[in-house]
């Protein structure tokens, strides 16, 4: 492992470990490159990994205070947890389900496909697919996704089953284990297949499932240009009197706070962090905030249009035994403005452990309605939409002025209304997913709605012109040359799939371009 | 915590837990939960007789389980205990919030009805009080390793080497999936 001093002011200094700056550390040290990492959380692994739903959440989940405002139901079940993402080393890789999908090639043309729609502010990709083909191949094999590759797909465990039943009887066609960053077989560094555990949330105790934790970290550290510090809270990113970005304010563990030099800075705190910290970077020169020129910095932030459907059948499907996502119907997943709405939706299977159906499965409720539903738990099979919503401008990540965090500083105000196109995909896929249900002879369904957002994208969005979002196609900062932007908060739109495999890809791409630049002396 | 269980053996232990009903007593001016049966008792801090009464009965309506046993109310009762010795501000949430409850009818709420009692509940569920004994009792009761096997959830599985072997895809009924929607398992 590294160790760069303070005023050392070569190196790129990346805010965040998971998907994006995890990657986009390893690629970067590969490449000849010395990086500093910064991680707010403590470095965990199998080894400590809990089996246990409450206590991984107190060990992984990011805890700090953050505040909510909007319609959704959300702010008003959990006002103060927008979302349920991590602090921990590897981020929300720990904690993800594994999915791994490529976006369609028209989501990266959203505003060409869906046309101009009130209240949204669509806006295309400036890439496209085509461009971006070689970098997720590249993350396809570094995360060894199942049915790529050669990789076996997983087998597929009780809750698929139920779900495959529903689906096959009511026509659907594209239904399976899905594409998967879990080891079907076990790889050549030594990680294990999958065991069907069933606790991927809480961190794979196996290994089997990708995370930048056991994976991108290791690798970057063995090259000898990585220096990690877990337990170091970015508070502000400085900069010099000609625009440049200098360097990252931290905190340490004890609360002591250094500056460390930096020739480029990347922000990869995700969604919520990552347009807090440009915010809270705010100057005489960047008065409402570094890099914000455009305004959009925060805005546009989007969750994905999920929600959940769980139902009980007459004999027992104990769906906690496996994977957490262990199938997919696509049949939704392309846009068919017939149905009523733009975009599409991928349907995914989910389990909750009994401690977390009690507390997600109506939020607040209590009584003998609630009580008789838990009373089914061994009998139910769930399911998670996962569609495309509308980004707005007004669903945007702020500082709030009233409430400051431990080292003095505005914490981050989440505030979401649901577009209607979202409703309206919302209601189609709580349908659809009840009469698969039913269709497998389902006795009850219950509609359950979104939690704490997992996927968290768009609030730093690239785009093709520096008045429409915040980072161009290479998230390199519209104001600031040697800034960027490394995680999904990059996101243009939000398209069905599941983020992190684009993130990964993105990060990819990403390290090519700063390795290029700085050889040019751009940076 | 203060949790004393004394059993025999394994079966008639959640025999026990699942069936049985619990009284308050207080013996050496201690206030504790006890099993009718002698299996079990917990002693309280803070928290007074007919507090603990009260909250005994609050939790169990608030998550009825006709199946569960008086023990695993108890325990969120100890639960809300230990906060209370620690926080003078829970003390007194929990103490006036009792207190609420019983000036509903003027009389004490634990000598209602059933029905007068989830009234009273519904009455005050808006309130900080009834907030922070639902908050406390949807997580604390079903995060009871001893009462999963009521409701056949297994718990941790890693160490049991996860469910690869145990049942993963047991299904008794349904369409089997083909291969390609479904490949084998890798079992080395």
């Amino acid at each position: 492992m590294a160790k760069y001093d303070l005023n050392d002011d070569h190196v790129v200094v990346i805010v965040g470990s998971g998907a994006g700056g995890g990657t986009l550390a390893n690629e970067l040290c590969q490449q000849g490159i010395d990086v500093v990492l910064l991680e707010a959380g403590q470095r965990q692994g199998p080894d400590t990994f809990v089996n246990d739903e409450w206590a991984s959440f107190a060990q992984l989940a990011w805890l700090d205070n953050r505040t909510t405002s909007g319609s959704w139901r959300v702010a008003r079940d959990f006002p103060n947890l927008p979302a349920w993402i991590c602090k921990t080393v590897g981020g929300s890789t720990t904690h993800w389900a594994g999915a791994s999908l490529r976006f369609q090639e028209h989501e990266f043309k959203a505003r060409t496909t869906y046309g101009a729609i009130d209240g949204a502010n669509l806006l295309d990709w400036p890439v496209t697919l085509a461009e971006m083909e070689p970098f997720y191949d590249r993350a396809e094999k570094k995360m060894r996704v199942t049915r790529t590759n050669g990789y076996p797909g997983l087998p597929g465990n009780n809750n698929f089953r139920v779900m495959y039943t529903g689906a096959k009887r009511l026509g659907y066609k594209t239904v399976h284990t899905g594409r998967m960053a879990i080891n079907s077989t076990p790889s050549d560094d030594g990680r294990s297949s999958c065991h069907q555990a069933g606790f991927c949330f809480q961190g794979c105790k196996f290994g089997a499932k990708w995370s930048t934790l056991y994976t991108e970290i290791p690798a970057a550290e063995e090259t000898g240009r990585l220096d990690l510090r877990p337990g170091a809270q970015a508070l502000k990113i400085e900069h010099d009197a000609s625009g440049k970005v200098t360097g990252v304010l931290y905190a340490d563990e004890k609360g002591d706070q250094h500056l460390q030099k930096a020739r480029v800075v990347c922000v990869a705190g995700n969604s919520i962090e990552s347009p807090r910290l440009l915010l809270n970077s705010a100057s005489s020169m960047f008065p409402d905030g570094l890099g914000n020129s455009s305004g959009q910095v925060g805005r546009n932030y989007m969750r994905h249009t999920t929600g959940s459907i769980y139902a009980t059948f007459e004999k027992p499907v104990f769906m906690f035994r496996g994977t957490t996502m262990a199938g997919i119907i696509q049949d939704e997943a392309h846009h068919d403005p017939k149905r009523g709405f733009a975009g599409g939706y991928e349907l995914e299977t989910l389990s909750l452990g009994l401690p977390f159906m009690a507390a997600f499965l109506d939020p607040g409720a209590w009584g003998r309605e609630f009580t008789r539903k838990m009373d089914q738990y061994s009998h139910m099979a769930g399911m998670w939409i996962v569609g495309e919503d509308m980004p707005r401008e007004t669903n945007r990540v702020t500082l709030n002025s009233d409430v400051k965090d431990r080292f003095g500083l505005p914490v981050a105000n989440v505030h979401f209304d649901d577009h209607e196109n979202d409703e309206r995909m919302r209601s189609h896929a709580f349908r659809q997913g009840s009469e698969v249900y039913r269709a497998a002879g389902a006795l009850e369904v219950y509609e359950v709605p979104p939690y704490p957002s997992t996927h968290n994208l768009g609030s730093n969005r690239m785009s093709a012109e520096a008045k429409d979002g915040v980072v161009n196609r290479h998230g390199q900062s519209w104001d600031v040359k040697n800034l960027f932007v490394s995680d999904g908060s990059q996101f243009t739109t939000g398209a069905t799939e599941n983020p992190t495999l684009t993130i990964v890809a993105l990060a990819i791409r990403q390290a090519e371009f700063i390795r290029d630049s700085m050889a040019k002396n751009e940076i | 915590m203060g949790t004393r269980r004394i059993y025999e053996n394994r079966r008639a232990f959640l025999r026990k837990l699942v069936q049985g009903t619990a009284t308050v007593a207080i013996a050496g001016g201690t206030v504790s939960i006890v099993g009718v049966d002698g299996a079990w008792a917990m002693s309280l801090q803070s928290i007074d007789a007919h507090g603990a009464k009260t909250l005994l009965r609050m939790t169990r309506l608030m998550y009825p389980h006709d199946q569960l046993g008086d023990f695993y109310y108890a325990e969120v009762v100890e639960d809300l205990d230990g906060e209370a010795a620690k926080s003078a501000e829970t003390a007194k949430l929990l103490k006036d919030g009792v207190a609420t409850l019983d000036e509903a009818y003027g009389q004490p709420w634990i000598e209602l009805s059933e029905g007068y009692q989830l009234q009273v509940m519904e009455k005050i569920s808006a309130d900080p009080f009834f907030g922070k004994v639902k908050g406390a009792t949807v997580v604390s009761l079903y995060n009871n390793p001893t009462l999963w096997p009521v409701f056949a959830y297994q718990g941790s599985s890693a160490e049991y080497g996860g469910y690869l072997d145990r049942g993963f895809d047991d299904l008794a009924w349904g369409e089997i999936p083909d291969e390609e929607a479904s490949p084998p398992a890798y079992r080395g």
